[in-house]
């Protein structure tokens, strides 16, 4: 079993319990992880191929274009777990541009819709590279905003060491659990600024022998989800 | 000169006009557009001096180079909305509103960087706080769709409309540019009437353009030119413009197919 595979469990982790919602993402990992969870504990979930057409076990179901996601935003009717170039404590996101933002030191994406995703509906991250450039005090531009700006809830992160998530009074950043092999210390090292970190911080939950075959056989053959954590 | 540019990212672009418009000489343009490509080359020709957008990206290639330089050295002003207010701003427009109520936008600093920005409360027993977002209205709308008549009807062929009919909603002046002219008859034939996506009185000109969306996407007619993009997305602005852009629109089309 690789991280890799780990990490694909813990982003279908993210949508149990969420229903007939669209589970949009943003990178390999947690595309597999929404299809897994589709394909496993979560089947009411509607899951996209990053175009305008709706899959189950991957068919084709249905017809959902742009301007149709807009209005799942507006609906509440989706949770999104999207990439970040920095996030603060409080799930504050940034991938809009590195610097001031009047004449940045790197342009990125600009803000896509992170500000209306993090304001109607559930948002979780997906950092395939845990680091202190990511994990930041503060994020140049906020994109997504976090719980001290109202976001309607961020609900997990997950990192190529770790899942994290916002269950302290108020609401910024705790480590729920490291991957098989990954220390507690190992994850502090890599993030800038003061986690809340539990007296016992059990292990990532590996995936099954159901879902190991589904990712092998059925879901990325190919083996492509090895290359999205360097 | 506001323009707007359908398409999104490098998908269904109107590229022959964009490039036309780089060689029109204009000076000083205002872009609104889910950018792609179309923002690189205009920024890249420095004939823009404004970009209205919630991103710009290659789709294939996540970040525009020449945008990302622009930003970089400070060349172009930049206004920055969440993807729906950019929808939502278009809606108020084609609609002749002075803006839409929107929640998305609050808290994060699209706020901040837009200062004239301001917020609506609800007269109702809600009593919620949105973003009133202002409508944007354009000057010039262009669109590439695939199969219209010389009337200006035009119907889409591929998975997405995207947003090109509220584009030609929101402008004084549209043109719809496309893979090929049709008689009527043969355009309302050629599909379910939903796919339709502008009328007669949404376009005031229309364009017949071969490979015209080209590099970006055109399903089903053409998928993206990857390698090519590959190459704009690679090769100093000089060298590409001497190769590609220098000639008109036939010489374009002959040098991408070499």
């Amino acid at each position: 079993m690789t991280r890799a595979e780990t990490c694909v469990v813990a982003c279908a982790e993210a949508w149990r319990g969420d229903g007939a919602i669209l589970a949009s993402s943003a990178g390999l990992i947690p595309h597999l992880g929404a299809r897994l969870a589709q394909a496993t504990f979560a089947p009411d979930l509607l899951v996209s191929d990053g175009e305008a057409t709706l899959l189950r076990d991957g068919r084709a179901e249905g017809w959902l274009p742009f301007r149709s996601v807009f209005a799942t935003v507006a609906a509440g009717a989706r949770h999104v777990m999207m990439g970040a170039s920095q996030l603060d404590r409080f799930g504050n996101q940034n991938i809009s541009c590195v610097g001031p933002w009047e004449k940045p030191t790197s342009q990125l994406l600009c803000v896509r819709g992170a500000p209306g995703n993090t304001v109607n509906h559930p948002v979780s991250y997906w950092i395939p590279r845990h680091s202190p450039r990511v994990f930041v005090e503060a994020v140049d531009m906020v994109s997504g905003v976090g719980h001290d700006r109202n976001a309607h809830e961020i609900r997990v992160v997950v990192t190529d060491l770790a899942v994290l998530d916002f269950a302290t009074p108020d609401r910024s950043m705790r480590l729920r659990s490291t991957h098989p092999g990954v220390t507690v210390d190992d994850v502090v090292a890599a993030t800038g600024f003061a986690l809340t970190i539990p007296d016992d911080v059990p292990p990532t939950r590996e995936p099954d022998d159901e879902e190991l075959k589904l990712i092998r056989d059925l879901l990325d053959p190919a083996g492509a989800r090895e290359r999205e954590i360097r | 000169m506001t323009i707007g540019i359908g398409g999104w990212g490098s998908r269904r672009k109107p590229m022959a006009v964009v490039r036309a418009v780089l060689r029109s000489g204009r000076k000083n343009l205002t872009l609104v557009t889910y950018g792609g490509p179309d923002v690189g080359l205009l920024v890249a020709a420095g004939i823009v001096r404004r970009v209205v957008t919630g991103f710009v990206s290659l789709d294939s290639i996540p970040l525009e180079p020449h945008f990302r330089r622009a930003r970089s050295e400070g060349t172009i002003r930049l206004t920055e909305y969440d993807e729906g207010m950019l929808y939502w701003g278009l809606l108020a427009a084609a609609n002749r509103l002075p803006f839409l109520p929107i929640r998305a936008g609050l808290g994060s600093d699209v706020m901040r960087i837009n200062p004239e920005l301001r917020t609506v409360r609800s007269p109702y027993a809600d009593d919620t706080e949105l973003v009133a977002m202002p409508a944007i209205p354009l000057d010039v709308a262009f669109i590439h769709l695939n199969r219209a008549d010389t009337g200006g009807n035009g119907r889409y062929l591929g998975p997405d409309p995207y947003f090109d009919d509220l584009f030609c909603l929101a402008a004084k002046r549209r043109f719809l540019s496309c893979e090929q002219v049709e008689s009527t008859d043969d355009l309302m034939a050629g599909g379910p009437p939903q796919t339709l996506l502008v009328n007669r009185s949404m376009v005031d000109g229309v364009l017949h353009t071969p490979n015209g969306a080209h590099f970006t996407s055109c399903v089903p007619d053409y998928g993206r030119d990857e390698a090519f993009q590959q190459e704009y997305a690679t090769t100093d602005w000089e060298t590409f413009r001497a190769r590609y852009l220098d000639g008109g629109e036939a010489d374009y089309q002959l040098a991408v197919k070499r």
